[in-house]
């Protein structure tokens, strides 16, 4: 499904990611896990193209995608969230996901600005699709909310449905759960094995050990740019490289 | 709820009742002033377009001056007739538009200010610069429209069938800008504006919509300068300076953007003040310049936040008159009406 192929990018004379191979088979949860600073967003930025790797090259669904503009690569079917989930916070849960549509929406410019009958019924149908990609996240009753006025868990929430509404075949999830109390997180990764479950690739990074350990199928981890551990979550958790990583001090969260 | 059905009342009752019977009721120079206004709201919702994608473009009125110096050549050099030449100068104002917004859309924040600056006084410095066919210093005449030669009476060089003109080609650029606010792609540059990198990993393509919003925004700017050139019957590079350029900021700042009125009730009340402070006008824009502190001080988005600001001070007066409705009884029927009918 993903392929990375000695990915690198360089800051200067910082290497935030460096020569990173990785392979994300279809229908999994793969993670992406490291300290602070260890360059987990660099990737995710890479992939989704809003960054251009110094070298190496991105393979998705076969297709190299390297140096892409990003609006290209959603439109192969990769989506991505943000770190704090970010969402368009001015316009409503409803409006957050239609707008994320953009890429099914099924009318041109003109269409969307004339409006005719044909146009009209799309759009009814497109709102149909986002109140039922709602409804699939829990998130029907707040769909008149606005949505800078919701609670941090169901941000998130809408965080993943707009990232879905653009129909990926992968998403990439930066940080889904955190700033979250353990209730929040729990239904979180929750909805994100939903996703799966529905066909849906997912590549997330994440700092909450526990999450990952529940939820991933498998588990990439880097350090400095670095790959030092990969495979099954609890094989990478005890590998002592992760654990120095980490100075021990998240990792014995796993065995809890 | 409410206060849709008073704004519609508005418009339906009683702004073409203000709009057809003011140019008879008022002198000639008052009527000139009126067109002014016209032209200058269409300049301000056209620049509103340009904004909603985040950007405040600097280059506007030179954008507007395009369309003023297309038509000049147009109507004076090649003879075009006005009504081919509105439309036509208003495309030459969105093909410059287009290109120059192209590397602009690029640029973000404080770059994007500085060079839509720059091209603005880039195109500007071109008309002085060449005499041929621009006119240098001294600008260009303007040829007066004429529409119907065989009519004596709808003689375009006067002020109240001017003022008709400027109206209808207002109303329709309005029509034409709310329309495209209201549409899924006014919202898509909204969305833009709220947050960029979201809008392009759900496959929006933000270069394309912020070229669009720029050139659309400059093509209407550019009918503004037409209908401006053809009432002033001469143009000259000064005229849209930069002095122009920040009354319009000014306008815009004060009325406030997010709403698409809210640069209108921006530009009509502060040129209804720089009419009734007419005596002091040495001091016009010292007070301008007061009002706009204020503004951002107490009022940071402008009028149109007024009415969001000063309802809840009426509504609690209201909530305080009304018994609490008792909770136990559950009443079905009208009390139970507002509610559901608000979705």
């Amino acid at each position: 499904m993903l392929e990375l192929h000695a990915l690198t990018k360089a800051f200067g004379q910082n290497t935030a990611v460096m020569s990173l191979d990785l392979r994300l088979r279809e229908g999994q949860i793969m993670g992406l896990i490291g300290p602070n600073g260890s360059g987990k967003t660099t990737v995710f930025n890479l992939v989704s193209g809003f960054l251009t790797p110094t070298r190496g090259r991105i393979y998705f669904q076969g297709r190299d995608i390297t140096g892409l503009p990003p609006h290209k690569i959603a439109r192969l079917g990769l989506a991505r969230t943000f770190q704090l989930t970010a969402v368009f916070r001015e316009f409503t849960v409803l409006e957050n996901v239609i707008l994320c549509c953009h890429l099914h929406s099924g009318t041109n410019l003109w269409q969307q600005f004339l409006r005719d009958r044909k146009t009209r019924r799309k759009e009814k149908s497109v709102e149909y699709k986002a109140m039922g990609l709602l409804e699939w996240m829990g998130l029907k009753e707040l769909a008149f909310d606005r949505a800078g006025d919701l609670p941090h868990g169901h941000v998130a929430g809408l965080g993943i449905a707009n990232a879905l509404a653009a129909e990926p075949r992968l998403i990439l999830l930066d940080e889904p759960v955190g700033g979250m109390n353990p209730t929040e997180t729990e239904e979180t990764m929750e909805r994100i094995r939903r996703v799966r479950d529905n066909g849906i690739s997912v590549f997330l990074v994440e700092h909450d050990m526990r999450a990952v350990l529940s939820t991933c199928d498998e588990v990439t981890c880097i350090n400095f740019g670095n790959k030092i551990a990969e495979g099954p979550p609890r094989a990478v958790c005890e590998h002592p490289e992760v654990i120095e990583a980490y100075l021990g001090g998240e990792v014995e969260e796993c065995y809890l | 709820m409410q206060n849709i059905s008073y704004r519609q009342a508005f418009f339906i009752g009683v702004f073409p009742i203000i709009a057809v019977s003011a140019p008879f009721t008022l002198s000639g120079y008052k009527v000139d002033l009126l067109t002014n206004l016209l032209i200058n709201i269409m300049l301000v919702s056209s620049f509103r377009l340009i904004t909603t994608t985040g950007g405040w473009s600097l280059a506007h009125i030179p954008m507007m001056g395009c369309g003023a110096y297309a038509s000049a050549l147009f109507t004076g050099a090649l003879g075009v007739p006005f009504l081919i030449s509105l439309p036509l100068s208003g495309l030459t104002a969105g093909l410059i538009g287009a290109l120059i917004g192209y590397p602009l859309a690029r640029t973000k924040g404080f770059a994007f200010f500085v060079a839509s600056f720059a091209a603005g006084e880039a195109i500007r410095l071109s008309w002085m610069r060449f005499k041929v066919p621009f006119g240098g210093h001294s600008g260009l005449m303007v040829p007066i429209p004429d529409l119907f030669e065989s009519v004596s009476w709808l003689d375009f060089s006067t002020a109240v069938p001017y003022y008709f003109l400027t109206l209808l080609v207002t109303l329709i650029c309005l029509a034409v800008l709310y329309r495209l606010d209201r549409s899924r792609i006014g919202n898509t540059l909204k969305a833009i504006e709220s947050h960029e990198d979201l809008t392009r990993s759900v496959g929006i393509n933000r270069t394309k919509y912020k070229v669009i919003a720029f050139s659309v925004g400059s093509f209407f700017a550019g009918i503004a300068g037409v209908v401006l050139a053809h009432r002033l019957w001469a143009i000259e590079p000064h005229q849209f300076g930069f002095t122009t350029t920040l009354y319009l900021l000014v306008w815009v700042v004060f009325g406030g953007s997010h709403t698409f009125s809210g640069p209108i009730y921006g530009v009509v009340s502060l040129t209804l003040l720089a009419e009734v402070l007419r005596p002091l006008a040495e001091w016009v824009p010292m007070i301008f310049g007061a009002i706009i502190i204020l503004t951002l001080i107490f009022l940071p988005d402008g009028l149109e936040s007024l009415p969001g600001k000063i309802r809840p001070y009426l509504w609690k007066g209201k909530e305080r008159r009304e018994p609490p409705p008792p909770a136990e009884e559950t009443r079905p029927g009208p009390m139970a009406a507002p509610e559901s009918s608000e979705r």
